[in-house]
Formats: C-alpha cells, structure tokens, sequence
C-alpha cells in the first residue's frame, strides 16, 4: 500500500483496522523522502531513526481502543519549533548546531499522542521570507513546478505536504508564512487566532505577530491537527486562556443565508494576477450559487498593511535577535580580539542579508528619535486595520480574500528586489496585524498548471466557523484530491 | 534619501553587525527604498488614535513568584559553544 499517500483521517482508520502499521506507514513516508526529496529539498534534517522508534511505540498504543486521534501518524515540522535533542536550525546559519534542550509546547503536545514526527522542514532564515530562498541552507521547490519557488516562510513543509512526503506538517504565520505556501502547493493551511496556540518553543521573529499555523492534505486533517495543538500554555503569556471548540468534529456551513464580505478594497489591488482574480472570482460565483451571500466590506487601511508590517516586524526581530551573541548557544566565530570584536563577527558571519536587512530596518526604526515616526505610527495603523475588520464583521459573517497576488514566482525572481517580495504579502499582512484566523483552501489552478488559493478569514475565535466554509469549498469544488506529478 | 550610509553605519554598529563597504551600498539602497515605501504612512492623520494592543488580551497575565524545576546547569550549557566547569566562556571583556 501507498501509505504516504494517505491523508490523516484515513491512515486514523486503517492504522485503528489494523490494516496498516504505524511503522509501515512511517517507512513508507521516508521512502517517498528518499525518492522525491532530491528533487524538492523539503527538509533541513530527517529523524529516520526517532521517527521509527515513535512508530513502534504508537503501534503498541493503536493496539489499545483509546489511542489519540494522531497515534501513529507520521509529521512533518517547520524548523522553527524546538524539538528536544533534534537539531532545530530556523533556516540559519548562526543555529546550525542547535540541539534544543526542551521540546516546544506543540511539540509535547504531538508527542503526548503519539504522532511520529519524520524531521524538521526547510524555511527562510528566521521565517523572514515568502520564497524560502532566504534559507541559509537550500532554496526548496515548488512539487507542480520544479523552477518555482514553493512560498514562503513554511515553504518545507507546505512541499512536504504537496509532494506527500508527510501526512501533515506545522508551520508558523508571522504576516502569511502558512497560507502563502499552502496557496503556492495546493494544500489547506491555517493560520490561528493570536493567542489560540501556544508560542513557548516557537523561534521568536516578531512576538505581537508570530503564530503557529497547521498544513495539510484536506480540511479535515487541518481541523484534526489544529485541535491537537490549541489551548492555554502558562508557559507563553500571551496563550488565549479560551475553551477549544471540537474542531474535528464540525461539518460544512450552511451556505444558505452566510453573509461572505469580498474586500473592494482587495479586488482593486493593482498587479493581481489574472488568473488569480477568475479563480477567485468563480469561486465566489460558486458560493452564491449554493445560497451564500455577498456583501461588499471595506478595509480603507489595508492599503497600509504592508507598510505597518515592515516596520513592526523588523523592530520586534531587531529586538528579539539580540540574543543571537555566540555565548549560550548557536554559532561563535572563532579567532575574535575581545567580546565585542566576538559579537560583531558571530552576527556579521551568522546571520544572511535578509535577515541583516530586517534587523538594520527594525534597529533603525526603533532608535532615538525615530520611534514616534514608525513604530508608533505602524502601531496606531494596526489599531485602525482592527476597527476596519471590527466594521466589516458587523455586516458579513466571514471576510474572503486572494491568498496571493500571483501563483507561485520562479526561483531568482525577486531576490534582488525586497521590497517587490515584501508587497506579495498583501493579502495575508492585514490578518497578522489584527490577530485574526485565516485559512487558504485550494480553489482552482493558473493556465500554467499551478495552485491558487482562496483565503477566508474570521472574527477572532472563529476558527470553526472558517473550517466550516472551508469544508463546504472543498466538497463544492472537488480538488482536494488533486498532487502534483513527481 | 531617507537614510544615508553614515547612517547605516551607525543603525549596524547598534546592532553589532559589521558590514562591508559595498554591502553599506546595497543595504542603504535597499533599506531606503523600503523606508521610502513606508512614507505613506505619514500621510494618515492618527490624532488620538491609540497605540495597538491585542483585543483578545484584555489583561495582564501573572503568576505566583515560586520555584519551579528548570533547566539543569548541564543542560543550559549544553550548547554553549565555549564553557568553562559551571560557566558560559567569553573573550576578554577588558
């Protein structure tokens, strides 16, 4: 059997029927790894031996009638989680031989039901990217085309979905780092409300932003997946102390009478990809024509989302990679005068451009005399963009939106130019300034052959109602299904 | 130009990066067009607009000031990448 082929739900039956062991399905995963991963360059490192071992392990756990949900199910991990004695790098060079002492909070959570976790996915360094081109290791491919870029930051893992070299993976959304990847790969990825899951083990780039998002094969695994790493963790003070609903357990929305808000402000974006507007278009059409309602919602400061964004972010990340200093962990350059001369070469060595860059801008913005005419201006934007979407949910029930404004680019083609990258966040920015959830669901596909996604976003907490509409695209349009030809 | 070399300059030394002459070229380009871009900005009126904070974290968080088990002494040095018994080396400070 095709194991890795398997989404989560149906793997959960047939490891449960015992028709398929855990250690089947694990090996089978690692043999499409060994296979395909030549070609994608999905993951930095493969836990072949661990990921073995936790399969044994949950094969005894499935033999019992209570074994959780995930018991058996082979992962993959965006490796900017720390996983206890596992190499956990953030796509850079100054982590290179980090062996984290502790394990995330998702991580345990993973761990207490027994999923098998098959290695750490490629990333822009520090998540700071939408191409994982800024990895400090190996750009990774895009699996329906090989000479494109798979999206960015959780470009590994959203590859590793696509091409089934995992049955799901985490990501994390710092300004669209889940959806923007799972829109260039054709899978589900979703970004939670801020504070939905915990960020304790999370690599910090910017803290006010930074959330830990789920990709996978189907709607369903995304809501299976999302229900396992939910909830309150003291450990991170800004952990929502709020009940999690039964995710898993939600069906489709009733579209009938569902007020769907289309952004004007979003649809006259100048540089929107043809293809992306008709597949966006049509999927709208696709929704009225099952009862759902359009409402047309404004979001006047949007337009200053990707402005507010590249300040804020750069600030928090010039602050949290202080850290970076060669003394407690990661890379030390060798052959330094005095601690100083130590901390300039470690960083000047350790980090790549992007990341210098971002830190130059953040340090820059956050200096004397500047702070009122940046970060603060960014911050009272932000305060703005919530009270637009605050508006917009008093007329509509759930806001939709492109994910990006083109399918996936080719490798090399906005490398030299950062801030043509940095406006290819447009649509998913927005989402990380309010703190809001945000899906992308596969919706159609651009003349070339490449996936497009369709975004939909929700009041804070809404996480379940956005699943619900999801699931209902998914059952309307038919293409889950669909991978990519490797 | 919104920011300068000489800038650029004096923003790295605060960040402990030391860059070379033709990178101070490329990131002063690079990192003035992005503040350019930013400019916008100044352009909407936030008068009394307050400062963001997350809607879902209406307080404060605290928790009792009590010990609690952490990371062993060799487990926190364990990836330090120069030690010395119970301690983290550095270069000389002075």
């Amino acid at each position: 059997m095709d194991g890795y082929k398997l989404s989560i739900g149906s793997a959960a039956k047939l490891l449960r029927g015992r028709e398929i062991s855990s250690k089947e399905l694990t090996q089978s995963v690692l043999d499409r790894i060994a296979a395909v991963d030549g070609k994608i360059g999905a993951y930095l490192t493969l836990c072949r031996d661990e990921a073995l071992a936790q399969a044994e392990e949950a094969d005894r756990r499935l033999a019992r009638p209570d074994a959780p949900p995930l018991c058996g199910i082979p992962l993959a991990i965006k490796d900017v989680l720390c996983t206890k004695g596992v190499r956990t790098t953030c796509g850079s060079k100054i982590l290179e031989n980090f062996i984290p002492p502790y394990d995330a909070h998702v991580i345990s959570l993973l761990k207490d039901q027994g999923a098998v976790l098959v290695g750490k996915t490629n990333m822009d360094e520090f998540a700071m990217g939408s191409s994982t081109e800024n990895s400090a290791y190996f750009p990774t491919r895009n699996p329906w085309d090989t000479a494109r870029i798979p999206g960015g930051s959780s470009g590994g893992s959203a590859a590793a979905v696509a091409a089934d070299m995992c049955l799901a993976a985490l990501g994390s959304d710092t300004g669209g780092s889940v959806r923007q990847p799972a829109s260039h790969c054709g899978v589900v990825g979703i970004k939670p409300t801020y504070g939905r899951v915990s960020r304790f083990g999370l690599v910090a780039y910017a803290s006010s932003l930074d959330q830990v998002g789920v990709m996978a094969k189907d709607v369903s695994d995304c809501a299976l997946l999302l229900q396992a790493i939910a909830g309150h963790d003291r450990r991170d003070s800004t952990s929502a102390n709020v009940p999690v609903p039964a995710y898993s357990a939600a069906g489709p929305a009733t579209l009938r009478g569902l007020r769907i808000g289309v952004v004007e402000d979003y649809v006259k974006t100048e540089g929107i990809d043809p293809d992306v507007s008709r597949a966006f278009d049509s999927t709208v059409a696709a929704l009225t024509a099952q009862g759902a309602e359009v409402v047309s919602v404004r979001l006047p400061h949007a337009r200053h989302a990707v402005s507010a964004y590249y300040i804020i972010a750069p600030a928090e990340a010039s602050s949290n990679l202080a850290r970076y200093d060669g003394v407690k962990y990661g890379y030390r350059a060798p052959d330094s005068g005095d601690l100083l001369d130590m901390y300039f070469d470690t960083r000047s060595r350790g980090f790549g451009d992007e990341v210098k860059r971002r830190i130059l801008i953040g340090t820059y913005a956050l200096s004397s005399g500047y702070y009122d005419a940046y970060y603060r201006k960014a911050s009272q934007v932000r305060t703005l963009l919530c009270r637009d979407f605050t508006e917009a949910f008093s007329l509509c029930d759930l806001v939709v939106s492109p994910v990006a404004p083109t399918p996936a680019f080719h490798l090399g083609e906005k490398t030299e130019d950062p801030l043509t990258m940095y406006l290819s966040d447009i649509f998913t920015l927005s989402v990380n300034l309010a703190g809001l959830p945000g899906i992308s669901v596969p919706c159609g596909f651009s003349s070339q052959g490449l996936p497009i996604g369709f975004q939909i976003i929700g009041d804070y907490f809404a996480e379940e109602k956005i699943l619900g509409l999801a699931r209902s695209l998914e059952a309307i349009l038919g293409i889950a299904g669909m991978r990519p030809e490797l | 130009m919104k920011i300068t070399e000489e800038e650029i300059r004096h923003v790295a030394r605060l960040a402990r990066l030391s860059l070379k002459d033709e990178d101070v070229l490329t990131f002063t380009r690079q990192v003035d067009e992005v503040l350019s871009y930013m400019e916008v900005l100044n352009s909407l009126d936030t008068t009394g607009v307050p400062v963001f904070r997350v809607p879902t974290l209406a307080e404060n968080v605290f928790r009792a000031d009590a010990p609690a088990p952490g990371l062993s002494n060799e487990e926190a040095l364990a990836n330090a990448p120069e030690k010395d018994g119970n301690d983290f080396l550095v270069p000389k400070v002075i």
